[in-house]
C-alpha cells in the first residue's frame, strides 16, 4: 500500500518546527527516524496533510552531561546507543536494550524520543526508561515542561503531549556505580514485538527500586516500590493478575517467567 | 561416489552462478523495474468479505473512465481448471468478482492512477454494497450437510472425494499395537521474497498482447491468457524476467494476469501491477491447511501392518489453473505411505471449498503434510513399542535391495538407499551423545530432543501420471533449442523459467559436459514465450531432469554433426575424435568449436558431403525411460532445545542427508536444500495464518506472520549421496524441494522427543510457544509429579 499524499517540511530549529506545528494543528505529525510512522503511513492508518522532519535540527541530536544525569537529545538513534558511541549513565542497561530493538536497520533510523511520543506498549524505551526514573523535556509555543517518563504515556499510541509540543530530549539519571539492572524480553523471534517485557532497577544509594512490566496492552504497570516483590518473588503470579495482565493462561504465564527472569538478573 | 567434474565446469562442478554477477550487482530486471513510457498503475479494491453478495459497486462519476468492473470486462471468460478426476466439481472464478464473492481480498474492481498511491486514492472512494453471507471458514465444518455452500450449485463443498481402498482386516487381527491421533497443519502463505506483479501493453506493430509476468511457467499462462480472453494464442506474449522466487505461488494463471491483458488492450497504454505484502497476506494464503485422522497397526518390533487415514485439505474457494483444487487432496492419498513398505492401506481425502483463497501448491506441495504425519506416527508407534525411533523407521523403509521398488500405491521407486540415509543421520547428529546429555540436563533448564524425519520426493513426473488427472496441462516432452552461433558460443534455449533454480549455470554445465564448451560461453534463452519452445514450465522439481535431459540431448545432436564437420576437414573417422575444452580434438590435430561453427555458417563449402542440414542448430524433445518420476530422498535429525516455561524453541544442530542422484551443482543443491529448509523451520515453528469465524485473515502484516530470518536459522549440515536414477540422462533426479519436506516432521518429532518426560505430544503445526505451553498444561498427571 501507498500513503496519502502529504506535504514535506525540514525545519532547521526548534522553534521553526514549532511554528509548523502550530499552523498545521492535527494536520501534522512529526517525523524522526520513521520507523513507525513509515509503515502507518504506508498503510493508511494516519493521513497527515503535513509531514515536519525534525532530523534537521542540531539541538535534537545533542547530548549533555549535567552532572547527575545524561540529556539525549529526542533524534539520539537507537544505533548511536547500542553501539556506545555516547555516554551511557545506565552501567550498560541502554546498550543491552537498545541491542534488541527490531533489526539493526530500524535501529540506524529509529529514534529515542520518537519511540517515547509513540508510545507503542511494545516500546522497549517505554519500559525501560520508566524503569530508570528517566523524564522527558517537552517544548511548546507557551514554554516547557518536563514528563516523568513513567507519566508520559497515557494509553496505546497516546502521550500527555497535548497539540503544538514537541519532546526534545530526555533526562536519564545516573545509575549508582553498584546499581543493578534486569531487562527480559520474549519475542518469538528475534527482533519481533515483544509479548512480554520486564525492567527491574535496584540502586538503593538513590533509593530507588523499581519494577516496570511492559508489553501490555496499554501504558506499562510501575512498580516503584519494589523492594517486597523482589524479595519475594513467589508473589509474581499474584502482581501479574491483580494488575489485569493475564488475557489467557499463555498470556500469564508469559508475563510471570519474563518477570522472574528479569527479577533474577539483579538477585545476588 | 559423489560425481566430480573431471574440469571443474561439468556435471558434478561446484561452479559459482552465472547469474549471481547481476544479482549481486543488483542489475537484476524484475517485473517492477520495468518502465515503459505512457504506463500506469493498477490498484485493485479487494473484497473486504469473506462470502458475501455484491450488490452493486458504486463509482463517483469524475472516476468512471479509470474504474473497471466485471461488467465492463465484455468477452472475457472466468478461470476453470477441471481435470478428469470422477466427481470433480468444476468451479469458475471471474478475473473480477460479479455476483457473490467467495474470501477476503478477491478482486472485485481494477483502478487506474498515474502512480500506485494515486489508484490507491481512487479505489478508496468506490462504495461497493455487499449482503453477507455466513462464512465457511473451517473444512471440517464444511463438509457437514448442513454447512453453507461456497458454490451453491455444488450441492456441498467438496471439490473431489480421493481414495485408496484396501482392506486392513488382517493388520487390525494381527496388530501387537493400535495408534491413533489427530493431526492438523495450519495454513499459511508462501511469501516469496517477489510477490506477484505484471506489465501489460499491446504492442501494434507486431499485433500482440505482451504481458511480462512474474511467473514459473510463461507458456501455460500465455495458453490460458488466450483462452480468457478470446485471443489466438500467436496473439499473446508473455515474458518471464527476472523472477525472485515462485515456489508454487507463481506457478498460476492469475486473475491479476487476466484483467491487466484486458485493460492494456481497452486502454491502449501500458499498464502495471505491483502485488505489495498485505495483498500477499491477506488476498493469498493459500496453502499446507490440511487435516488428518490417523490409525497405525503395528507389530510387536514396530513393523507397521496397516494405516487407515481420513483427511482433508482446505482448498479454498476455487481451482487455480492450471493444477485445481484437488491437487493436494488427491496427493495425500498416494504418497502417505511415503517412503515405507506400507503393506495394508486405506485411505480417503476430501478436497474442501472454503471460504479463503484458493489452494496452491507450495513447495513440497501434500509432501509436507503428509511427514508430519507418517513420520510423527512413527514416533509414537516407537514410543510404544520401547524402541529408538530410527530402529523402527528402519523396520519400515523400503530397503535398497528391493529396489526398483513399486509401494502399495504403485509408486515406482527408481533407486536409492533409504536406511543408509537414516543411519548416517543418526550418525551425524551424535544420537548417542545427545541421549547422554538429555540424562545430564541442562544448567539453564531446557529439555533436549532429537527428532528424524526420512522421506522420499517424487520429481518430473510426466504424461503417464498426469494424464489420469486430467488437469488443464498435462507434461509431455520437454524440448529445448541448441545453436551454434559462428562465433563459438551455444544459445540454449527452453520453455522453462529459472528463478532460483540456477539454471543459467546448471544448463551450462550439461553442456559443458558433452560439448566441452566453456560456461562461461553458454546462454540461456528462456522466460519468454516468443523465443523459447512450448513447456509447461518450472514445478514439481522437473527441471534439472527434463530441461537438462532435453538440453543433454539436444547438445549430443550438435556434437555428432560437429565432430562430423572436425573429423572430415581433419581427415580421420568421427570414432577417433573427442571433445575437450572447447576443442574437438583428433590423433594429430584439432579444431576448435569456433572453426567448426565459422565453417556451418559461413563457409559451407568446406563441408562434408553428407552433412545434416540442420546443422549446428537442434530442437529436441526429451522424456526419460519412464515417466512416472525420480525419487530423491533425505533424512533430517534435529536437535532442539525446548524451554519448558516459555515454550520457546532453538534449535541447536540440523543434520540432512540427501540423495538427490547424480548432481549437476553440489552447491546449487545445497543453496535449494538450505533455503527449503528455512521454509520448513517457517512452517515448523512461525508462519501461520489465522482466520476469525468471519473468515478474516489475521496476520496482515509481517509483524503479525512471522517468517524466519537469519538468527531463526541453524547451521544446517549437508551431505551428499548419490545414487543416479536409472531413467534420466547422468542420472539426474529432481531435488528443488525436498528442504522443505521434513523440517515440520523432524522438528515436530525433536520437541516431543524434549517433552516426552511431560507427557505432551503436539500434533499440530507451527508448533508455535502458545501451543507447547497449552500442550505441557493439558498433558496428563505423571506419575511422581
Amino acid at each position: 500500500m501507498k500513503s496519502f499524499a502529504f506535504d514535506y517540511e525540514k525545519p532547521a530549529t526548534i522553534v521553526e518546527a514549532l511554528a509548523l506545528l502550530g499552523e498545521a494543528g492535527d494536520d501534522a505529525k512529526v517525523l524522526a527516524g520513521g520507523q513507525s510512522l513509515g509503515p502507518m503511513l504506508n498503510m493508511r492508518l494516519v493521513r497527515p496533510r503535513r509531514l515536519i522532519d525534525i532530523t534537521g535540527i542540531p539541538d535534537l541530536h545533542q547530548i549533555t552531561d549535567d552532572g547527575d544525569a545524561i540529556v539525549f537529545g529526542a533524534c539520539v538513534t537507537h544505533a548511536a546507543i547500542e553501539d556506545g558511541r555516547i555516554p551511557d549513565p545506565t552501567g550498560g542497561m541502554m546498550p543491552n536494550v537498545a541491542a534488541g530493538i527490531a533489526y539493526r536497520a530500524v535501529r540506524n533510523r529509529g529514534t529515542i524520543g520518537g519511540s517515547l511520543v509513540h508510545a507503542d506498549p511494545a516500546a522497549d524505551w517505554i519500559t525501560t526508561l520508566a524503569a530508570i526514573g528517566a523524564e522527558v523535556t517537552v517544548t511548546g509555543i507557551d514554554g516547557q515542561r518536563r514528563i516523568a517518563v513513567d507519566k508520559l504515556m497515557v494509553s496505546t499510541f497516546e502521550t500527555s503531549l497535548v497539540a503544538g509540543e514537541l519532546l526534545v530530549s530526555i533526562r536519564v539519571p545516573k545509575l549508582s556505580s553498584d546499581a543493578k539492572w534486569g531487562f527480559y524480553k520474549f519475542c518469538r523471534k528475534t527482533g519481533e514485538f515483544a509479548e512480554a517485557m520486564s525492567a527491574v532497577i535496584v540502586d538503593p544509594a538513590r533509593g530507588d527500586i523499581r519494577v516496570v512490566i511492559g508489553a501490555t496492552d496499554t501504558r506499562p504497570v510501575v512498580i516503584a516500590d519494589a523492594a517486597t516483590l523482589i524479595s519475594k518473588p513467589e508473589s509474581i503470579a499474584t502482581v501479574i493478575e491483580e494488575n489485569g495482565l493475564a488475557n489467557d493462561a499463555y498470556d500469564a504465564q508469559v508475563r510471570r517467567v519474563s518477570l522472574w527472569r528479569a527479577i533474577e538478573q539483579v538477585m545476588p | 561416489m559423489e560425481t566430480h567434474s573431471k574440469t571443474g565446469k561439468g556435471i558434478g562442478a561446484r561452479l559459482t552462478r552465472k547469474e549471481d554477477d547481476r544479482y549481486m550487482r543488483g542489475r537484476g530486471e524484475f517485473v517492477a523495474d520495468i518502465r515503459l513510457a505512457g504506463m500506469k498503475d493498477v490498484a485493485f479494491l479487494r473484497s473486504p468479505l469473506a462470502h458475501a453478495r455484491l450488490h452493486g459497486i458504486n463509482v463517483p462519476e469524475r472516476l468512471r473512465d479509470r474504474v473497471f468492473t466485471h461488467d465492463d470486462m465484455t468477452g472475457v471468460r472466468a478461470i476453470r481448471a477441471v481435470t478428469g478426476l470422477p466427481g470433480f466439481k468444476v468451479s469458475e472464478q471471474p478475473p473480477l468478482a460479479t455476483g457473490k464473492v467467495r474470501h477476503v481480498g478477491e478482486l472485485v474492481a481494477m483502478c487506474l492512477g498515474e502512480t500506485r498511491a494515486e489508484a490507491e486514492d481512487v479505489a478508496a472512494e468506490i462504495d461497493v454494497q455487499f449482503e453477507e453471507l455466513p462464512v465457511i471458514v473451517n473444512m471440517l465444518q464444511g463438509q457437514r450437510s448442513d454447512s453453507p455452500l461456497v458454490h451453491e450449485d455444488w450441492g456441498d463443498n467438496i471439490y473431489l472425494e480421493s481414495s485408496f481402498d484396501g482392506d486392513l482386516t488382517e493388520a487390525k487381527a494381527a496388530a501387537a499395537v493400535t495408534v491413533t491421533k489427530e493431526f492438523r497443519t495450519n495454513r499459511q502463505c508462501m511469501a516469496p521474497l517477489e510477490g506477484k506483479g505484471a506489465v501489460a501493453y499491446w504492442d501494434s506493430r507486431l499485433e500482440q498482447l505482451v504481458v511480462y509476468t512474474a511467473t514459473q511457467m510463461p507458456h501455460i499462462v500465455r495458453t490460458g491468457l488466450a483462452e480468457c480472453l478470446g485471443l489466438d494464442q500467436a496473439k499473446v506474449r508473455v515474458i518471464a524476467p527476472d523472477v525472485g522466487g515462485g515456489f508454487g505461488y507463481k506457478g498460476i494463471l492469475t486473475p491479476e494476469e487476466i484483467c491487466l491483458g484486458w485493460l492494456a488492450m481497452h486502454c491502449g497504454h501500458p499498464v502495471r501491477w505491483i502485488e505489495d505484502c498485505r495483498e500477499h497476506l491477506t488476498a493469498n494464503a493459500n496453502c499446507r491447511e490440511h487435516h488428518y485422522h490417523v490409525t497405525a497397526y503395528a507389530d510387536a518390533r514396530g513393523k507397521i501392518l496397516g494405516l487407515e487415514v481420513e483427511a482433508s485439505v482446505d482448498a479454498g474457494a476455487y481451482s487455480a489453473y492450471p493444477f485445481s483444487a484437488c491437487l493436494e487432496g488427491a496427493q495425500v492419498v498416494s504418497i502417505l505411505p511415503g517412503p515405507y513398505v506400507i503393506p495394508a492401506y486405506h485411505c480417503k481425502t476430501y478436497s474442501v471449498a472454503t471460504n479463503k483463497a484458493p489452494i496452491l501448491p507450495y513447495r513440497g506441495v501434500a509432501r509436507t503434510g503428509v511427514c508430519f504425519v507418517m513420520e510423527l506416527i512413527i514416533d509414537a508407534i516407537a514410543r510404544a513399542v520401547e524402541r529408538e525411533p530410527y530402529e523402527v523407521r528402519l523396520e519400515n523403509l523400503v530397503p535398497a535391495s528391493a529396489m526398483p521398488y513399486t509401494n502399495i500405491t504403485g509408486k515406482d521407486f527408481d533407486s536409492g538407499d533409504y536406511p543408509k540415509s537414516l543411519r548416517r543421520a543418526v550418525e551425524e547428529i551424535h544420537l548417542t551423545d545427545i541421549r547422554a546429555r538429555q540424562a545430564d540436563g541442562e544448567p539453564d533448564g531446557r529439555l533436549i530432543g532429537i527428532g528424524f524425519a526420512t522421506f522420499c520426493e517424487q520429481a518430473a513426473h510426466g504424461t503417464s501420471v498426469y494424464s489420469g488427472w486430467g488437469i488443464p496441462m498435462v507434461p509431455g516432452h520437454e524440448q529445448a533449442v541448441a545453436r551454434m552461433t559462428p562465433g563459438g558460443s551455444l544459445e540454449l534455449r527452453i520453455g522453462a523459467h529459472s528463478h532460483g533454480q540456477s539454471m543459467e549455470t546448471t544448463l551450462a554445465q550439461v553442456a559443458h559436459e558433452v560439448l566441452g564448451i566453456d560456461p562461461a560461453k553458454v546462454k540461456l534463452v528462456h522466460g519468454d514465450t516468443e523465443y523459447t519452445p512450448y513447456s509447461t514450465g518450472t514445478w514439481g522439481s522437473r527441471c534439472a531432469v527434463m530441461s537438462g535431459g532435453a538440453v543433454a540431448t539436444a547438445c549430443e545432436k550438435i556434437a555428432e554433426r560437429a565432430a562430423s564437420i572436425a573429423a572430415y576437414l581433419m581427415q580421420v573417422s568421427t570414432e577417433e575424435v573427442r571433445f575437450e575444452n572447447g576443442e574437438i580434438v583428433g590423433p594429430t590435430s584439432s579444431m576448435s568449436l569456433e572453426e567448426v561453427a565459422q565453417i556451418w555458417y559461413l563457409k559451407p563449402q568446406l563441408l562434408p558431403p553428407d552433412i545434416d542440414s540442420g546443422g549446428l542448430e537442434v530442437t529436441v524433445g526429451y522424456k526419460p525411460k519412464t515417466d512416472s518420476g525420480t525419487f530423491s530422498y533425505a533424512s533430517h535429525a534435529v536437535v532442539v532445545a525446548v524451554d519448558p516455561e516459555l515454550g520457546d524453541v532453538e534449535i541447536l544442530d540440523y543434520v540432512i542427508i540427501e540423495d538427490g542422484g547424480t548432481l549437476i551443482n553440489p552447491m546449487v543443491v545445497e543453496g535449494q536444500v538450505y533455503g527449503g529448509a528455512g521454509q520448513g523451520i517457517g512452517t515448523a515453528l512461525y508462519e501461520e495464518m489465522p482466520f476469525d469465524a468471519a473468515g478474516q485473515p489475521l496476520a496482515s502484516t509481517l509483524a503479525d506472520y512471522l517468517l524466519p530470518g537469519p538468527t531463526e536459522m541453524p547451521h544446517f549440515r549437508v551431505f551428499h549421496m548419490e545414487t543416479p536414477s536409472p531413467n534420466t540422462k547422468f542420472g539426474i533426479k529432481g531435488i528443488g524441494e525436498g528442504g522443505a519436506i521434513a523440517p515440520p516432521a523432524a522438528i515436530g518429532n525433536a520437541i516431543n522427543d524434549a517433552l516426552a518426560s511431560l507427557g505432551v505430544e503436539l500434533c499440530e503445526s507451527p508448533m508455535s510457544p502458545r501451543r507447547i505451553l497449552a500442550a505441557i498444561a493439558e498433558a496428563p498427571p505423571r506419575e511422581g509429579a
